[in-house]
């Protein structure tokens, strides 16, 4: 039996952006959340919880854009001419907010301690943003002709694309909030509750305007889910349909879990990360579904856009044995770092 | 010259790779030195090693994170700038760089961690081997894209789909071992671990001159005399092999490096020259009848080209080329003679006595620096005018993208490096110059830890003590 290379590929590619986004998203949202730290030891606290992990976690970024390239290179070469302004906007940012992880340490100044400070929240909401603003730019479609990118440089910027990245902004900062939930206590804790709480209904406004949305930007996708003006489609609805209700039923237990008084209920501190990991899988799955099979939305599907077959299985042999392997180290360097951070841990310089 | 989206897509990818180039070769070197240190410490329970090991982690962290985030930067450079490039050699660039990414990106950037934070978590030889875990990830990321750089240069097992022109490979193993890529991993290698001993040894003599003598600061300026004096020669070999292998497969790279104008039985070598009004450039002094024993594998009763075989437009931009290369020798050579001075003083006893030598070791600090970049100056645009060299044109690679928006990234990337380089030397160079401990016997006089800091646990407190405070 010859394997489908192209969907194995398709389907790896996407667990790696599932990967980037649930490990880096909450790494993010922390960024994010420094912004409301109340002192230097509450900010150092809330980086404790990310620092051994997060260049880690950025690497399943380069599996996103180096995977798209090795499995998919006709699809690369059109996507990222088209996002060249997000791009280069969220590479930025992800430079300072990077190196903002060790210069914070070591800034003497006042000044240039809040300089990096703000690079370190600040590059975390750019990037946020413009992975959102390139998602969207993604699902509204990109305009190509003869096999190249033939748009203009600011077709990525619509309403559409603004929902959308301020959907994964909210989102992250969801991640982060429950992340914080997980590795801190007390007072920092009790705030961090709070925010997961108010990020949690916002993800759920944006997740609802987002899809709905979704359904009305191509017939292609209001087709697949059943939907038209005039009619629902409850044959194809139905079998899709526990996609976005496990969504929902995640939303609602992660609201549950954070209204819980502490200490009075059953709810462990690992929970609402899960949940919040569970609502962007469905949401996640959602959107595979809504674009399935095409990987430059509506015009080049897997197949059409995939590298040569022995390119693909020489690559696969690779990613067969290494995948595996980085799974189990990248987990054991978590358990490692397991439990609530104390005050002072992280400063390693 | 017209500043296109080409030209401007050009200087960004030279701007940044350059820029990048810097912190793998200094981190490749400096994890080396590490895993060494520790190692040392492991075996033989000198407190020495150990406090090098905690000393140079710091700038370790500072240089592995700004080599992160400018290598993420510089990969999506493929897609951005030079799509078509991307789109036409994805089938063979990509699996490479995609083993780079699978087999060398998350063993260093997770183990980073451990070595980082894990000081108390783990054990002594866990420890230790993470560090190591740092360190072959490093090289083995070194592994992978000087493969697919090597491809680009010297292509082999590979074919062109007619219809699309896109190449396929015909052989992986010829993929990935070019011609051109054993010599030219091993210059790299050895470059890096050179470059990291140029930065030691500056950071040792520093704290000679002012006064800041402890045993750490002995050892450390001891191991990188050793190592430059070590490794020096044989660089100058593994140069000189990668240079043979140009001149069998880039005639047009050696002769602009050379300076060879006209084609001719025997050639020369030039020391040194300046630009001159003719065609081909340069005037100077040259040591004539070099080459029979400089390309001694050159098919003999041949000429050995100049740039007069080929035709103007198939041959690379000569100065650059040119001037890269002498600059490049010119650096090495200084460093073989700090590294032998060094030597020489360790033997008579007076590595720590403030001297001459030292006010020379320190500047000497950037020369790997100014060695890396100028040699990958004089592979990179003695490539030229090609991408993939004889088979794929730079001027057909590009991006269907404006030139306003090159512009505008280019800028961005000039200002973003400029803040970030400047932060980042300074907070390293603190770290480096201010040495070890203020007691000059190398005894630590007084406990300085910053309580509930991961290396506060350390078993010796006092030891690290100075290590542990963060930058003052």
């Amino acid at each position: 039996m010859a394997l489908d290379l192209p969907l194995i590929w398709g389907f790896i590619l996407a667990v790696g952006v599932f990967m980037y986004v649930l490990l880096d998203g909450f790494d993010l949202g922390i960024g994010m959340l420094t912004f409301v730290a109340r002192s230097d030891e509450e900010r150092n606290m809330m980086t404790a919880t990310i620092e051994p992990v997060w260049d880690g976690n950025e690497t399943w970024l380069i599996i996103g854009g180096g995977g798209l390239f090795a499995a998919f290179p006709t699809a690369y070469a059109i996507i990222m001419p088209a996002f060249y302004l997000p791009v280069l906007i969220m590479l930025a940012a992800l430079i300072f907010r990077g190196v903002a992880f060790e210069f914070r340490h070591k800034a003497v100044r006042p000044t240039t301690q809040k300089f990096w400070n703000g690079a370190f929240f600040g590059g975390s909401a750019i990037a946020a943003l413009s992975q959102g603003l390139m998602l969207g730019g993604m699902i509204q479609g990109i305009t190509v002709e003869g096999g190249a990118f033939a748009g203009g440089a600011f077709d990525w910027l619509t309403p559409f694309s603004v929902l959308v990245g301020i959907s994964v902004i909210i989102g992250y900062l969801m991640l982060g909030a429950c992340w914080l939930v997980l590795k801190t206590e007390g007072e920092l804790f009790q705030r961090a509750r709070k925010w997961a709480r108010t990020a949690l209904a916002g993800v759920a406004i944006c997740f609802l305007a987002v899809s709905l949305a979704t359904l009305a930007i191509d017939p292609s996708v209001g087709e697949r889910w059943g939907f038209s003006m005039t009619h629902i489609d409850f044959a194809r609805l139905l079998p899709l349909s526990p996609v976005p209700l496990a969504g929902m039923f995640f939303c609602a237990w992660l609201w549950r879990d954070l209204s819980m008084p502490t200490g009075q209920g059953d709810a462990p501190d690992w929970r609402p990360y899960l949940l919040a990991v569970g609502i962007f899988l469905s949401g996640y799955i959602g959107l595979g579904l809504s674009l399935y099979p095409y990987i430059v939305p509506f015009e080049f599907t897997i197949w059409e856009a995939a590298a040569r077959e022995n390119s693909l299985s020489f690559l696969l042999v690779g990613a067969a044995i290494m995948l595996p392997i980085i799974l189990l180290y990248t987990a054991y360097v978590y358990s490692l770092f397991w439990g609530k951070v104390k005050p002072g841990d992280g400063y390693h310089a | 010259m017209e500043f296109d989206a080409l030209l401007l897509s050009r200087i960004q990818f030279a701007f940044v790779i350059a820029f990048h180039i810097m912190f793998p070769a200094f981190t490749i070197g400096l994890a080396a030195f590490l895993a060494v240190c520790e190692g040392l410490w492991l075996k033989t329970g000198n407190e020495v090693f150990k406090r090098l090991y905690l000393h140079w982690v710091k700038i370790f962290a500072l240089a592995f994170a700004m080599g992160v985030v400018t290598g993420v930067a510089m990969s999506y450079q493929f897609g951005t700038n030079w799509s078509v490039f991307s789109e036409l050699t994805g089938s063979i660039m990509g699996p490479l760089l995609g083993y780079e990414v699978l087999t060398a990106f998350f063993l260093e950037a997770t183990f980073l961690g451990v070595m980082l934070f894990g000081w108390n978590k783990v054990g002594r030889k866990l420890h230790f081997v993470a560090t190591c875990a740092v360190a072959v990830g490093t090289t083995i990321s070194a592994f992978w894209i000087l493969s697919a750089n090597s491809w680009m240069q010297t292509p082999d097992g590979y074919a062109v789909d007619p219809v699309t022109g896109a190449f396929y490979a015909t052989d992986w193993m010829k993929v990935v071992f070019t011609p051109s890529f054993p010599t030219r991993l091993v210059h790299m290698l050895l470059a890096a671990y050179i470059t990291t001993a140029a930065v030691v040894m500056a950071a040792g003599a520093w704290q000679v001159i002012n006064g800041r003598i402890t045993t750490p600061t002995r050892w450390q300026m001891r191991m990188a005399a050793g190592t430059l004096t070590l490794l020096m020669p044989l660089q100058i070999i593994a140069g000189h092999q990668s240079g043979e292998v140009a001149h069998q497969y880039q005639p047009a790279k050696i002769a602009a490096a050379e300076g060879w104008c006209e084609s001719a039985p025997v050639q020369g070598t030039m020391l040194i020259a300046w630009p001159s009004d003719t065609e081909c450039g340069h005037t100077g002094i040259t040591i004539p009848g070099t080459s029979p024993y400089l390309f001694a594998n050159a098919p003999k009763g041949e000429d050995l080209k100049g740039l007069d075989a080929f035709a103007p437009e198939d041959t690379p931009p000569l100065w650059l080329v040119f001037y890269g290369f002498r600059i490049m020798v010119g650096a090495g050579l200084v460093m073989l003679g700090i590294g032998v001075w060094g030597c020489f003083l360790w033997w008579r006893g007076g590595l720590d006595k403030k001297g001459l030598f030292h006010w020379l070791a320190v500047p000497s600090g950037a020369l790997g620096f100014v060695a890396v970049i100028t040699g990958w100056i004089v592979a990179e645009v003695g490539r030229q005018p090609y991408t993939v060299y004889g088979a794929l044109r730079t001027v057909d690679s590009v991006s269907p993208v404006s030139t306003a928006q090159v512009a505008t990234s280019l800028l961005v990337f000039m200002v973003t490096y400029a803040i970030i380089f400047t932060a980042g030397t300074v907070y390293m160079a603190r770290i480096a110059t201010r040495g070890f401990d203020d007691d000059p016997m190398g005894k630590p006089t007084r406990e300085r830890r910053a309580p509930g800091s991961p290396l506060g646990a350390v078993d010796d407190p006092a030891e690290t003590g100075e290590d542990i405070v963060a930058a003052d």
